[in-house]
């Protein structure tokens, strides 16, 4: 029998948010070939305990069989040591399919996987049909474009696009999976660029990421100083300070502020976009956003096609504008 | 020390992607071309790293004809040499384009000597493949990090730093070694106008790939369905204050 084979990274004790998606389309998948999902998880000589109590209860997650690889080759993560222990379970089943997450450390160790099998691979997918070629649907342009494609092999690779599928929820009741534990076989080569160290990265205020609004700028702000206002309305609302590519290239505002492709994802409540015209791939890290409010002079932009509201004007007359209106009404008056 | 970098051409696509009639690609017909804003990022730290150290520093792109054009770019800002592998402009995926770049690389280091670091973008803007970078280390049997943040080149080994939620992780390689860089890794430079004229006046040295079969294979583009949005108009100017402070009240923001 051919099965489905899954990279699950855990975390808390059951599979991370993206994990749990890609073992949720993986699901699907395995369903339609009738055949089982077996999960990897790898764990360096710290972790081994916690994966191994871990591990029977991704059962409720629809996995038959967990092979959980671990030693102390794998302790300081490794991207090529981790495909080689990935490597190992693959070739030590038989396997139609191996899936993986789209987080950043499972998008690079499946590569380096169908690399050294010499595979092909799809990153980013949403959906998957087998058949006699398997058909998929994937994303690029980071999600602003999808693309419809045939992926041969044996396996068959593929990532799971980040937040774009659901994420398979615990059955109530189910079955342990069976845990196979596996030695990998690891070489000096596959450990020559691994980890040395971890830096802590001091306390930034809201984390533009995680925060309920955001306050936006982009090229109509016009200057560096002129993004003082926007300083100020955030710090008024609680909000992070997000930028356009315009800000960060023309040097008014660091890159940590980007939203979009080639930026940070948000995903807040209300998203207050000023002097930002709304191209796609700005646009495409705000998708999350429930709300946008565009304030900006050109009623044509891109922006209102995606805003919930608008103020049609000019931000540096605007924005002042609704900073003193909420210190009035916060002063009582 | 010598560095290759890695750059792809892709449409500058804006506010809307329009396909052409037979939905195979994105129509081009009125947009201007760039290469992705990792990938710049990626040639501003070829040309540091040969100017703190010496050297020579080389472009490579697989692209149609018209890719001369980032090439030129590149070269622009001080890279000294640049590669076309010329194909006819139509859709390579990742396993064909990486085997064609390790071929094209091997060539260029039996004429020229090794690369020291090979420079990329963590994916390409438009197919977003996350595994050029990756196909081309197994390949030439080098050691890679992909979409890192920082990176200081010293004696036969790289530090590179990639931004995790709480911080960095740093890692270790030994030269020669690959790496792709996310964008903010540095604030690339703009092109000065002798930069421009040097670069216009520079060869392209092109080569014909051979292009592998096996990979996934584009069949149809689609846009993503957007759900209709209906903008309210809260005022015009600094009079729609009010207006505003009155829907953040109402949704709880204030
Ligand atoms: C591969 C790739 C990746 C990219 N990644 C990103 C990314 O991650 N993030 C990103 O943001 N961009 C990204 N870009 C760039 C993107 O395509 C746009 O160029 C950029 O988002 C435009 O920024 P902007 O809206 O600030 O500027 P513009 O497009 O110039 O828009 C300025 C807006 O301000 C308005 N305006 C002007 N003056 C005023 C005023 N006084 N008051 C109010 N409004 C005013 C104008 O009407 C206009 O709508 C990427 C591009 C590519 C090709
Ligand atoms: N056609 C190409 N020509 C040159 N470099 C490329 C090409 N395609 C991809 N690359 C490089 O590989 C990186 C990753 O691409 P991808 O695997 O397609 O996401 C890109 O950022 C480029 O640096």
């Amino acid at each position: 029998m051919s099965d489905v084979l899954v990279l699950v990274e855990l975390a808390g004790g059951g599979p991370d948010r993206l994990s749990a998606e890609a073992l949720g389309l993986a699901g699907g998948l395995a369903r339609a070939l009738s055949v089982e999902v077996h999960a990897v998880v790898g764990a360096g000589s710290g972790d081994a305990d916690s994966a191994a109590s871990a591990a029977p209860g991704l059962g409720a997650y629809g996995v038959a069989t967990v092979h959980l690889v671990s030693g102390d080759r794998l302790d300081a993560y490794a991207p090529a040591a981790w495909a080689a222990a990935v490597e190992g379970v693959a070739e030590g089943g038989n396997y139609d399919a191996i899936v993986a997450s789209g987080s950043e450390r499972a998008t690079e160790v499946l590569a380096h996987v169908a690399a050294r099998m010499d595979l092909p691979m799809a990153a980013n997918v949403i959906t998957i049909e087998p058949g006699d070629r398997w058909k998929l649907d994937r994303q690029r342009w980071a999600g602003s474009l999808i693309e419809e494609a045939w992926l041969d092999g044996a396996p068959r690779m593929f990532t799971v696009a980040p937040h774009a599928v659901p994420a398979m929820e615990p059955a109530s009741s189910s079955t342990a999976a069976t845990v196979v534990s596996v030695a990998p076989t690891i070489t000096d080569g596959d450990r020559r660029a691994r980890i040395v160290g971890h830096e802590v990265a001091g306390e930034a205020g809201v984390s533009l990421s995680d925060a309920k609004v955001v306050v936006g700028g982009g090229r109509g702000l016009g200057s560096a100083e002129a993004f003082a206002m926007l300083d100020e309305l955030a710090e008024l609302l609680g909000a992070a300070v997000g930028v356009s590519r315009v800000a960060t290239s023309l040097g008014w505002r660091p890159h940590a502020q980007q939203i979009g492709q080639t930026g940070t994802r948000i995903a807040p409540d209300l998203y207050i976009a000023c002097g930002i015209s709304g191209a796609i791939q700005h646009i495409v890290g705000a998708k999350a956003a429930k709300r946008i409010l565009v304030i900006n002079t050109d009623q044509d932009a891109p922006i209102f096609k995606r805003a919930s509201y608008a103020v049609v004007g000019d931000v540096h007359a605007v924005v002042p504008a609704i900073s003193d209106e909420i210190r009035r009404a916060r002063g009582g008056g | 020390m010598r560095i290759l970098v890695l750059v792809k051409r892709i449409p500058a696509t804006g506010g809307r992607i329009v396909l052409t009639e037979d939905a195979r690609s994105i129509d081009t017909r009125f947009l201007g071309f760039v290469v992705s804003p990792h990938e710049e990022c990626a040639v501003e730290e070829a040309v540091r790293l040969i100017e703190a150290n010496g050297g020579e520093s080389v472009v490579l792109t697989l692209g149609p004809p018209e890719a001369a054009d980032q090439l030129r770019d590149a070269m622009a800002i001080g890279v000294d040499r640049a590669v076309l592998l010329e194909t006819d402009g139509s859709d390579w995926d990742p396993y064909a384009t990486s085997a064609a770049i390790a071929d094209a690389v091997r060539d260029l280091e039996a004429a020229g000597g090794s690369f020291d670091v090979i420079l990329g973008g963590n994916e390409s803007a438009d197919s977003g493949g996350y595994q050029v970078g990756v196909r081309l280390a197994v390949a030439l049997d080098r050691p890679i990090v992909t979409g890192i943040k920082a990176l200081e080149v010293g004696d036969g080994v790289a530090t590179a730093r990639r931004q995790v939620p709480d911080g960095a992780d740093v890692f270790e390689l030994p030269l020669p070694a690959i790496v792709t860089v996310r964008e903010g890794i540095n604030l690339p430079r703009y092109p000065s106008v002798p930069g421009r004229l040097r670069a216009k006046k520079k060869e392209v040295e092109r080569i014909v790939p051979e292009r592998r079969p096996g990979g996934p294979t584009l069949e149809r583009l689609q846009l993503p369905v957007e759900k209709e949005q209906h903008v309210e108009i809260l005022g015009t100017g600094p009079e729609a204050a009010p207006r505003v402070v009155a829907l953040l009240r109402e949704l709880g923001v204030l």
